[in-house]
């Protein structure tokens, strides 16, 4: 019998390039990245963006203010109220508006109405990108259903309000606005509730979720995070709390924070945030006065002075900022919007880069993009 | 363990409670009177014809140019022997509804109060087989207008 040398033979591998996307259920929209991966780890990201550009800053220039609301929306379709709110407010602020305190407390409302909203699309799609197929998602579906009716009763429209006016809004509240809340809200809490039984504790999940993605502050803080996805690394910036706008000032909430940065901590700062929205709009609700809605008088085409202004509110997915630049007249000469989104996106590969490919995946999930506010 | 049972517990819970789905071609939800589907001419029923002048306030102020209006002498006028104070009146009008993004602004630009949001559920129910079948004209805008069952709502 011969005994035969074990063979040692050195095989030539090579990378693989997987695309993903821009057609893909679990980009959240049309994002494309090509992933480079070596057996089940991911070596490399390239993201591709732009696939949903539709040029809404520049579209905003040829308009006249009022005309700009209605792209804002539609930049942001997940929170459209706190988009338009950006939006105005630069508006007011270079005009030299006084908003009064009714539309400020009713927009502080919608906004965390829509925060609520946002949130929960997030917790669903989060549910299905880790494999818990459709429960997560429908749960998320029935609350928001809820939340959008109470939005179609009051603005008229289910996604697209263009409800926001430069100065307050564009038409009163229908008269049981405050009873309906309060029903919606009810719903949002069983739904939070259900969440939290259906995942935090839910060791499939964690074992799927702790310890992916993590970022360390200091490096959320280089990529220019921001929101739930900066919060929960550990960095305490919430724009409500650092720089109040509206009334933020004057209700009492807890800024959320996380401690590992990973991705169930993002799932847990979200899920937290809902709970404090929910105190926000029970606050609100409490101190809603009467009174006017629109300042007395208001042109009947708004004009401003020339001027430049960066307004910055928290958005859901993190600082949504608007910088306007006007020469006079009653269009912008310049509008930037700074998203969340696009930020808190260059931190994907720095988070994947060393992870199997399906945690790609809800590491992309985390991060709650909306490719909309991205492309613009 | 503990926390899958607690999570199947959570799914369980849910069979003891109502059904939210709606049945949605078989039942339409009611719609809130300030609805906005897409932009309607309204008919004056008083004196028999569209409250619009053709006045191409709404066009202008229209952010997608998706409106287009021709207006003519009204032959119905006093003047002409007839009955109506709008010397001017509505020749043509197309609305693309491909392109309106139902903003609301030509409701709110227009002094007549001749044009207004359709609020009910035929507004939203409008798919077509061509493009083309979504621009509508002067005829299709005014006939649901005629037949009253818009929902009153002017937002002040
Ligand atoms: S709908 Fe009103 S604004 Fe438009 S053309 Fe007619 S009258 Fe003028
Ligand atoms: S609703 Fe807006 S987009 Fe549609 S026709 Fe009126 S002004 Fe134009």
């Amino acid at each position: 019998m011969v005994v035969r040398p074990e063979i040692e033979r050195e095989f030539e591998t090579q990378d693989l390039l997987l695309n993903v996307g821009p057609q893909h259920p679990s980009t959240h929209g049309v994002f494309r990245m090509v992933m480079e991966i070596d057996g089940e780890l991911v070596k490399d990201v390239v993201p591709y963006i732009g696939y949903l550009h539709r040029g809404a800053e520049k579209l905003c220039e040829t308009m006249d203010y009022r005309q700009g609301i209605g792209f804002m929306d539609r930049t942001e379709y997940l929170a459209a109220f706190n988009a338009e709110l950006s939006y105005v407010m630069a508006v007011e602020e270079l005009a030299g508006l006084e908003v009064p305190d009714r539309a400020q407390w009713l927009r502080m409302i919608l906004c965390e109405m829509n925060r609520i909203a946002s949130h929960l699309m997030f917790m669903g799609a989060f549910g299905i990108d880790v494999g818990v197929f459709g429960t997560p998602f429908i749960y998320a579906w029935r609350e928001r259903e809820a939340i959008f009716d109470l939005f179609e009763e009051v603005s008229g429209d289910r996604m697209m309000y263009a409800y926001f006016r430069p100065g307050g809004l564009a038409w009163e509240v229908p008269v049981n606005f405050t009873e309906r809340v309060r029903e919606v809200l009810k719903a949002v809490n069983q739904g939070i509730k259900d969440f939290d039984g259906l995942l935090t504790e839910n060791e499939v999940f964690i074992a799927r979720t702790r310890g992916v993605g993590a970022i360390s502050a200091a490096d959320a803080i280089d990529f220019g995070m921001s929101g739930p996805s900066l919060r929960a690394s550990g960095v305490p910036l919430d724009i409500r709390r650092t720089e109040p706008y509206l009334k933020y000032a004057e209700v009492d909430f807890d800024v959320v924070v996380g401690q590992n940065g990973d991705v169930y901590d993002r799932y847990l700062c979200r899920l937290q945030e809902l709970r404090e929205s929910v105190r926000i709009v029970e606050q609100c609700l409490e101190k809603l006065p009467d009174g006017p809605i629109m300042p007395e008088k208001m042109p009947r085409m708004l004009r401003t002075p020339p001027g430049e202004v960066y307004i910055r509110t928290e958005a859901p997915r993190g600082e949504y900022g608007i910088y306007l630049v006007s020469e006079g007249g009653n269009r912008p000469y310049r509008l930037k919007v700074r998203s969340a989104c696009l930020s808190n996106l260059q931190a994907l590969k720095h988070m994947s880069v060393g992870q199997y490919v399906a945690d790609a995946i809800i590491v992309l999930g985390s991060i709650d993009i909306v490719l909309s506010e991205v492309d613009r | 363990m503990k926390g899958l049972a607690k999570s199947l517990m959570t799914t369980l819970s849910v069979f003891a409670r109502k059904p939210v789905t709606r049945d949605y071609p078989n039942y339409h939800k009611p719609i809130p009177e300030r609805d906005r589907a897409f932009p309607l001419l309204l008919w004056d029923f008083e004196i028999d014809e569209p409250f619009c002048t053709g006045c191409h306030a709404c066009e202008r102020a229209c952010p997608v140019e998706c409106m287009t209006v021709l207006m003519k002498d009204n032959p119905n006028h006093r003047s002409q022997g007839g009955d109506s104070s709008r010397r001017k009146i509505i020749d043509k009008f197309w609305i693309d509804y491909a392109r309106c993004m139902r903003c609301n602004i030509c409701v709110e630009v227009c002094n007549f109060d001749a044009i207004a949001m359709n609020n009910t559920w035929q507004g939203h129910e409008l798919s077509v087989h061509d493009r083309s079948d979504l621009v509508m004209d002067l005829p299709q805008l005014l006939a649901q207008s005629k037949t009253g069952n818009l929902k009153e709502w002017v937002a002040d």
